[in-house]
C-alpha cells in the first residue's frame, strides 16, 4: 500500500526481493544471545565462557549457536565496529538515481569496491543508498568520481554534519505459534 | 516494538557532533588488530589468543589495546550485528526531515531520543534533489509500525518541518562494514 511506482513497473525483480530476508525462527537461547551480545563481548581471556556463565549454557554451545548464527545470515558480524572517524577516516552516506535495467549491474560495480561498506535499494526515484568508508577523508571524493565514471550515474554526497545519535539495539525475540500468527498478520498488512 | 536505548546512550560518540572531534591516525598495532578483526573475531574458546597469535603480541596486549580502543572511541563497542530482517524487522526506513536551519540542532537530539530511532543525523541538503537535512532510520516489523513512528515524529516536529518521506529498503546489497587496504 505504501510502494511507489519504480521507475520501470513491470520489472518484478524489486517485488522477488520483498522480504530480502524471512524472520528467522529463533528460538530462547538465540534470541537470548543476540541480545546479550548486541551490547558487548566482555574483554576476557574466554568471553564465550562468562557468557554461557551467564545465559546458563556451556562455552561451546555458545560457540556453535554464534557460528550457526553467523552462516544462516541472522547475525552478519560478530567482533569490533571502528569508528573510523576517530582516526581520520570517513563515513560517508551516498545515493544515486540507478535506471531499472542497470540496476544490477551497477550493484556489482558497487560492492565491488572496498570502500563501498554498506548498500540498500530504497523505494525512492533515488533508489541506491550507500556508505562510504574510508581511511583519509580525501579518498572519499576519489571513490564518488570513480563511481560516478564507471557507472555514468551522478552520486549524491551526504556527510554527517552532525550525529545525533547512534546504537539502538534491535531485540530479538524467540519464535511462539502465536506471536507467528501475530506477525504474518502485521507484515501483510504492511506490503498490500 | 521492544527497544533498548538505555545502555546505547552511554555510547561515546552519541550526541557528539562529528566537527571538532580529535583524531591521531591509527598506530601501527592499531592498524593490525582492525585488519585482524574486519571480517570479525575469531570464533574460538580464546578469540584473543588467536589474535595475539596472528600479530606476534600476547593475549593481554591485545586486551589492553582493544580497551583502549573502546576508551578513545575508535573501537564504538566489541558486539554481534544481527540482520535486522533476520530477527523480524522487515520495515526499515529511512525517514528524513526538512527542518529550519536554526532549529534543527535543537529538534536533532530530540528525534534522536525516540524509541525506535537506531541513527540520526544532520546531513547537507542537495537542492533541487533533496530538501531534507535530518535523517532519523527506524525499525518495525510492519510498515504500518513504523508510519505510526513517523507521523508522532512528525508530530513532535510540528510547524519547523517543511516536509518528511519514508526511504524503505527493499534489499540489503552489501553489509560489510570498514574495510582497511591491507599493506
Amino acid at each position: 500500500m505504501h510502494e511507489r511506482p519504480s521507475a520501470s513497473s513491470g520489472d518484478t525483480r524489486s517485488r522477488l526481493q520483498w522480504p530480502p530476508q524471512d524472520a528467522a525462527r529463533l528460538d530462547a537461547l538465540d534470541a537470548a544471545l543476540i541480545n546479550r551480545l548486541q551490547t558487548s563481548i566482555p574483554l576476557l581471556p574466554r568471553p564465550f565462557e562468562q557468557i554461557g556463565k551467564e545465559l546458563g549454557c556451556s562455552e561451546s554451545l555458545v560457540l556453535l549457536r554464534l557460528r550457526r548464527l553467523l552462516s544462516e545470515g541472522v547475525l552478519t558480524r560478530v567482533g569490533p565496529l571502528f569508528q573510523i572517524e576517530r582516526a581520520g577516516g570517513l563515513f560517508v552516506l551516498a545515493a544515486m538515481q540507478v535506471p531499472e535495467a542497470q540496476f544490477e549491474a551497477v550493484t556489482a560495480q558497487l560492492n565491488a569496491i572496498p570502500a563501498v561498506a554498506h548498500n540498500y535499494r530504497r523505494d525512492h526515484a533515488l533508489n541506491m543508498w550507500f556508505v562510504l568508508a574510508t581511511e583519509t577523508p580525501e579518498e572519499i571524493s576519489g571513490v564518488c568520481a570513480q563511481i560516478e565514471s564507471m557507472t555514468g550515474l551522478q552520486v549524491l554526497a551526504f556527510p554527517k554534519e552532525c550525529e545525533y545519535f547512534v546504537g539502538l539495539r534491535l531485540e530479538a525475540r524467540p519464535h511462539t505459534g502465536s506471536e507467528r500468527d501475530g506477525n504474518e498478520g502485521q507484515q501483510g498488512q504492511g506490503h498490500d | 516494538m521492544k527497544v533498548s536505548k538505555g545502555r546505547a546512550m552511554t555510547d561515546t560518540a552519541t550526541r557528539r557532533c562529528s566537527s571538532g572531534q580529535s583524531a591521531a591516525a591509527l598506530s601501527p598495532l592499531q592498524r593490525a588488530l582492525m585488519l585482524a578483526t574486519q571480517s570479525g573475531l575469531p570464533l574460538l574458546e580464546r578469540p584473543f589468543e588467536a589474535l595475539a597469535a596472528m600479530l606476534g603480541i600476547s593475549e593481554a596486549q591485545v586486551c589492553e589495546e582493544l580497551a583502549q580502543m573502546l576508551a578513545s572511541g575508535l573501537i564504538r563497542r566489541i558486539a554481534a550485528v544481527p540482520n535486522h530482517y533476520r530477527l523480524g524487522y522487515v520495515a526499515n526506513g529511512m525517514t528524513v526531515w526538512d527542518i529550519d536551519d536554526a532549529q534543527v540542532d535543537i529538534l536533532g537530539p530530540l528525534v534522536a531520543a525516540f524509541e525506535g530511532v537506531s541513527h540520526c543525523y544532520r546531513r547537507p541538503r542537495r537542492l533541487p534533489h533533496w530538501p531534507y537535512n535530518l535523517f532519523a532510520m527506524l525499525h518495525g516489523r510492519s510498515r504500518a509500525e513504523v508510519e505510526a513512528q513517523a507521523r508522532a515524529l512528525r508530530e513532535l516536529l510540528g510547524g519547523s518541518c517543511r516536509a518528511n518521506d519514508i526511504l524503505y529498503s527493499s534489499a540489503i546489497l552489501k553489509k560489510t562494514g570498514l574495510r582497511l587496504k591491507p599493506e
